[in-house]
C-alpha cells in the first residue's frame, strides 16, 4: 500500500476475497448461534415477554414457536437463502394471525431476536474490535434481510385472509324468497358494496321472470349504512324490476339510512317504502289482492 | 325487417322476432299509429322478448309510440323485456318512464284489460252500468 493521506479511501476490497472472508465469517457466527441455541433462545423468549408481545399466546406457546423461528433464522443466515423462511414466516403467520397476533409484534420479536443476538456478538467479540465489525458487518445485512423477509409474509398472509374473509361476506347474500304467489322477498343483510350490489339486482331480476312476481319487498332492516352509490344502485333496482312488470316496496330503511336518502338527493319518487317488513308484506298482499283475516271472522258463528 | 303486428279483439300486438335497425323500428312506430286509428285499436302491447339488447333510439321509440297511442286512445304495454336488457337500461340511465311495462303476453292483456275496466268505472260513477234516467 502507497502512502496513504488521512482523509484518502482505502483501496476497494477484492470482491471474491470479501465473500469468502465474509462467508468464513457467518460460518463462524452460524457456529456460535448454535453452540449458544439454548441461553439465546431463552433469553430472547424474555424478552418477548418483557415486552409484552404475543399476549394473545401461551408462554409454551411462545417457546416452541421461539424454537422454531430461532432454527429457521440460523439456517437462512447460514444458507443464504430465504425461500425456506419464507416458507415458514407464511405458515407461522396462517397460524397466529386469527389468534390476533399484530403486525407490530411478529415485526417485534424478530427485532428482539436481532439485538439478542447481536448483543451475544458483542459479548464474544468486544475485546477484537476490528473483529466485531467485520462479524457485524456480515451479520446485519443478512438479519435484516430477515426481519425484512418475515414481517412482509406476515403482513402479506393478513391480506391474503382479509381478501377471503371479505370474499365470505360476499357470498352471504340470502336467497329471493317467494312468499306468496307472485310475491318475492328479498332480505338484505350486512355490507353491500357495489359489486354486491350488482349482483343482487341481477338475482332479483331472474327471480321476477322466473317466479312471475309482481310485487317484491326488499327489506333492507339489516343493512347498516347506505352510501350514495348504493343508494342510487337501489334506485336502478327499482327501476328495472318495474321494466319487468313488478312493484318493488322497500322496507327496514333505518333513522340513519332515511337521512342518507333525503341528504344525497336520491329520486324517491319512483319507490314505495313501508316502515318494517311485516307493514311492506301486508302492503304487498294488498296490492295483490289478498286479505288476511283470523278463522273466527271467516267461519260463521253458530 | 318488418314486424309482424296482430289484431285481438281491441288490441294490437307487436311481436318483435329479431334485432331491428333504426330503419324497421319507425316503420313498425308508424305501422302502429296507423293502425291503431284504422282499428279504433284501446290497447297495444310491443312484446320485446326476442331481444337481447334495447339502445336508446329503441327505447325512445317505445316511448314514442306508447305517447302517440295514448293520443290517439290507446293505452300501451311493453312486454317481455329481459333482465339483462332491464339491468343495461337503468344502468345507462334508458328510462321508459311513463310507459306501462309487464312481465310478458299474458300479463300485458290482463294489464290492458284491467286498464279498460277502470275506464269503464270510471265513465260510470262505479258501477260499470250506464243507466239513463
Amino acid at each position: 500500500m502507497a502512502t496513504k493521506g488521512k482523509d484518502a479511501l482505502p483501496p476497494p476490497p477484492d470482491p471474491q476475497a470479501l465473500s469468502e472472508s465474509t462467508a468464513a465469517l457467518l460460518r463462524e457466527l452460524v457456529a456460535h448461534l448454535r453452540q449458544n441455541r439454548t441461553q439465546l433462545r431463552e433469553e430472547w423468549a424474555r424478552r418477548i415477554t418483557r415486552a409484552q408481545l404475543l399476549t394473545a399466546m401461551t408462554e409454551e406457546e411462545i417457546f416452541a414457536e421461539a424454537t422454531s423461528v430461532y432454527d429457521n433464522y440460523v439456517e437462512a443466515l447460514e444458507t443464504g437463502t430465504f425461500e425456506a423462511l419464507q416458507a415458514y414466516a407464511r405458515n407461522l403467520s396462517e397460524r397466529i394471525i386469527p389468534r390476533g397476533v399484530e403486525t407490530h409484534e411478529v415485526v417485534g420479536i424478530v427485532l428482539l431476536l436481532r439485538d439478542v443476538l447481536a448483543r451475544s456478538l458483542f459479548a464474544k467479540y468486544h475485546e477484537d474490535f476490528d473483529k466485531l465489525n467485520r462479524i457485524l458487518d456480515a451479520y446485519e445485512p443478512a438479519a435484516n434481510r430477515i426481519a425484512n423477509t418475515v414481517a412482509v409474509g406476515f403482513v402479506q398472509e393478513r391480506e391474503r385472509i382479509i381478501r377471503q374473509q371479505q370474499e365470505a361476506i360476499r357470498e352471504l347474500s340470502t336467497p329471493v324468497l317467494q312468499v306468496r304467489e307472485r310475491l318475492l322477498i328479498l332480505p338484505i343483510i350486512g355490507v353491500i358494496d357495489p359489486q354486491r350490489a350488482r349482483q343482487l339486482t341481477e338475482q332479483l331480476l331472474r327471480a321476477i321472470r322466473t317466479n312471475r312476481a309482481k310485487v317484491v319487498v326488499i327489506d333492507i332492516t339489516g343493512v347498516a349504512a347506505m352510501d350514495s352509490n348504493v343508494a342510487n344502485h337501489l334506485v336502478q333496482t327499482v327501476e328495472a324490476s318495474r321494466l319487468l312488470g313488478a312493484t318493488v316496496i322497500v322496507t327496514g330503511l333505518s333513522p340513519e339510512i332515511a337521512q342518507t336518502l333525503v341528504t344525497i338527493g336520491v329520486d324517491l319518487s319512483e319507490m314505495a317504502t313501508v316502515g318494517d317488513l311485516q307493514g311492506g308484506i301486508e302492503e304487498a298482499e294488498r296490492l295483490l289482492g289478498y286479505k288476511v283475516l283470523p278463522l273466527e271472522e271467516l267461519t260463521p258463528k253458530a | 325487417m318488418e314486424v309482424p303486428i296482430l289484431k285481438q279483439g281491441h288490441y294490437l300486438i307487436a311481436s318483435i322476432q329479431s334485432a331491428l335497425t333504426d330503419a324497421d323500428l319507425s316503420q313498425l312506430r308508424e305501422a302502429l299509429i296507423e293502425r291503431v286509428g284504422r282499428f279504433r285499436a284501446r290497447g297495444v302491447i310491443v312484446d320485446v322478448t326476442a331481444l337481447d339488447v334495447m339502445d336508446s333510439f329503441a327505447v325512445r321509440t317505445l316511448r314514442d309510440i306508447a305517447h302517440m297511442a295514448r293520443l290517439r286512445g290507446a293505452e300501451t304495454v311493453i312486454v317481455g323485456i329481459q333482465p339483462e336488457v332491464a339491468f343495461a337500461m337503468v344502468q345507462l340511465g334508458l328510462t321508459l318512464k311513463g310507459v306501462s311495462t309487464a312481465l310478458d303476453l299474458e300479463e300485458g292483456l290482463l294489464f290492458l284489460d284491467h286498464q279498460a275496466q277502470l275506464r269503464i268505472e270510471r265513465g260510470t260513477g262505479g258501477t260499470g252500468r250506464i243507466d239513463r234516467g
